[in-house]
């Protein structure tokens, strides 16, 4: 780099400059995220519950934390939230490279392609649930007068009074708005690849299986990784999509843990338990995060492209 | 041999029209008078009326949403954009040190789950007396705009060749001068993509506009769409023209400026 022969006044005034410009962003992101995230760590080491405020705010330890790992509530929101992860994430990575591999061959229509991936992923989340909850409701809505007519359903289906029923729009309406997203992730990485490893393994006979299972996943890996870490820590903050689908009924059965603690926090005013909750969200989340960095860190925060 | 001309083609029709069609519907529903919405519904509408839509603008002043919406949004990107430009620019050509760790921090501020801020910001707006204000949508909506603005920007900044500026120094135009008259005029386009993105997720936003406000006179419009819902009955007519009402100007947006928006996305995602 040039830098480096440079004076080192230069250099240094540079850094001056570099530093005033990045202050302001930086100050912003100190007060609004990093200074309000310490403040959750610390009224969770306390009771402090807005209905009640004659008990003060007493330092309580990790009482707090031992509360969740009692309740079974928490461990039903954990284990709602790991499902919804597990399988919307991974119905996408599978329909999403399937897409991808479709789009890397067509030469026509991708314009059109491109605005019927990016509207679903653009509108807002709560609107793509209603959308669904729609489709889904009554006997006589959409969902069910085509099953029945298919001859899939005998009779009509109540979606959502049953739980195992309850995750089917759900899961399906987080594909919809979500999956064209994922395939535009792999496409990237598909149109990376050099076409002449292709014709190179054709020659020596390879067939298409053996071109994409030799070729294109090795050589997409990092284009999936990115796609499966993202799509990762967005799952295990799902809220709206939930909130307004099915409420996290019945009952508590499709609750995740974002809107467990959101109950406790804003319903039940209960902020020193809703604040444990959310450390242990942000825990859980920050984690994931750190694999993704130690993964691909390097290749994304390198100063060289 | 023909069937692996034709499977990308077929692929493609199959993706456009799962994408579309919960859109189509809505729509259809939109006009159909409440009483017919669950009899027999019929791919061909039959019935079209401009009831929901009229109820929506009367009974339910949806223009209040719509315009709280647009001032927080607005305010939001138009914040980030600018701080944040300053900041990207920064990051993206200027050599220092702790560069990459700052880089790293905001993007790892930039994914953490908005629900573990929620109850000191809700304190701590309460405290100033902002609960139920713009500035108490605004200010929450700044920990994830920023780190996303700033994400945007470096990769717009990066990708105009490093000789422009150094072109402009050597003429004797300061670093300041050099990206203000050579880096921004022709980072508008990257700039421009980047204050919709944020716009967008500002837009959909729904979280921190359903736990910061208390009534209909500060709601956002996804949480005004998310509350349309009665004790005993549910307005889906109403809540699908909501629907359709608040798709618009964000469909509009991204089919206009698809091209880079897809560039601006993957870019920090895949780098090619």
């Amino acid at each position: 780099m040039p830098a480096a022969e440079r004076p080192s006044g230069i250099e240094q005034q540079e850094a001056r400059i570099a530093w005033g410009l990045v202050l302001p962003a930086l100050l912003t992101i100190l007060l609004v995220a990093l200074f309000p995230l310490l403040w959750t760590v610390w009224e969770s080491l306390h009771l402090h519950d807005l209905r009640m405020p004659w008990l003060g705010q007493p330092f309580v330890g990790i009482d707090n934390y031992l509360e969740a790992f009692r309740q079974p509530r928490f461990w039903g929101a954990l284990g709602h939230t790991l499902f919804f992860a597990v399988t919307s994430v991974g119905l996408e990575l599978v329909i999403g490279l399937w897409l991808a591999l479709a789009l890397n061959r067509a030469f026509r229509g991708r314009g059109l392609v491109r605005a019927a991936v990016l509207v679903p992923w653009a509108i807002p989340t709560v609107v793509s649930a209603l959308l669904w909850r729609f489709m889904f409701e009554g006997q006589h809505g959409i969902v069910n007068s085509a099953l029945v007519a298919l001859g899939v359903l005998s009779e009509p289906i109540v979606w959502f009074i049953q739980p195992a029923a309850a995750w089917v729009p759900i899961i399906l309406a987080d594909v919809w708005k979500t999956t064209p997203f994922v395939a535009l992730l792999l496409l990237a990485g598909l149109q990376n690849i050099d076409v002449s490893l292709y014709e190179a393994a054709r020659i020596d006979g390879a067939s298409a299986w053996r071109q994409f299972r030799h070729v294109t996943l090795p050589l997409l890996k990092p284009a999936i990784l990115v796609a499966l870490i993202f799509r990762t820590l967005d799952a295990f903050r799902v809220f709206d999509l939930i909130y307004a689908l099915t409420g996290g009924g019945p009952g508590t059965s499709t609750e995740p843990i974002a809107l467990y603690t959101f109950n406790v926090l804003l319903q039940n005013l209960q902020f020193g338990y809703g604040s444990a909750l959310s450390v242990i969200v942000f825990l859980v989340t920050f984690s994931l995060a750190l694999v993704y960095i130690r993964f691909l860190g390097a290749e994304l925060t390198g100063s060289k492209r | 041999m023909s069937a692996r001309k034709w499977w990308p083609a077929l692929v493609l029709v199959l993706l456009v029209g799962t994408s579309a069609f919960p859109f189509y519907w809505a729509i259809v529903a939109s006009f159909t008078p409440e009483a017919r919405l669950f009899q027999d519904p019929s791919l061909v509408p039959t019935e079209l009326v401009l009831d929901h839509y009229r109820a929506l603008f009367t009974e339910r002043s949806f223009w209040l949403p719509i315009r709280n919406s647009l001032v927080v949004a607005g305010t939001t990107t138009a914040f980030c954009v600018v701080i944040g430009a300053l900041c990207a620019y920064a990051l993206a050509r200027l050599q220092f040190r702790g560069k990459s760790a700052l880089l790293g921090f905001i993007l790892a501020v930039g994914m953490f789950p908005q629900i573990s801020v929620v109850s000191p910001l809700y304190l701590l707006l309460r405290e100033l007396h902002l609960i139920n204000t713009y500035p108490g949508l605004v200010l929450p909506y700044l920990t994830f705009a920023m780190p996303l603005t700033v994400w945007l920007l470096v990769g717009f900044f990066r990708q105009l060749p490093a000789e422009l500026e150094e072109a402009a120094m050597v003429d004797g135009a300061g670093r300041l001068r050099a990206f203000w008259e050579v880096i921004v005029p022709l980072a508008v386009p990257g700039i421009a993509t980047t204050a919709i993105l944020t716009f967008v997720y500002s837009w959909n936003e729904f979280l921190f506009a359903l736990s910061f406000t208390l009534g209909p006179e500060r709601q956002t419009v996804p949480v005004a769409i998310a509350l349309f819902r009665g004790q005993y009955q549910v307005p889906w007519g109403q809540i699908l023209a909501a629907a359709v009402v608040a798709t618009l100007p964000v469909t509009l947006l991204v089919l206009a400026f698809q091209r880079r928006i897809v560039q601006g996305l993957t870019a920090g995602a895949v780098k090619g």
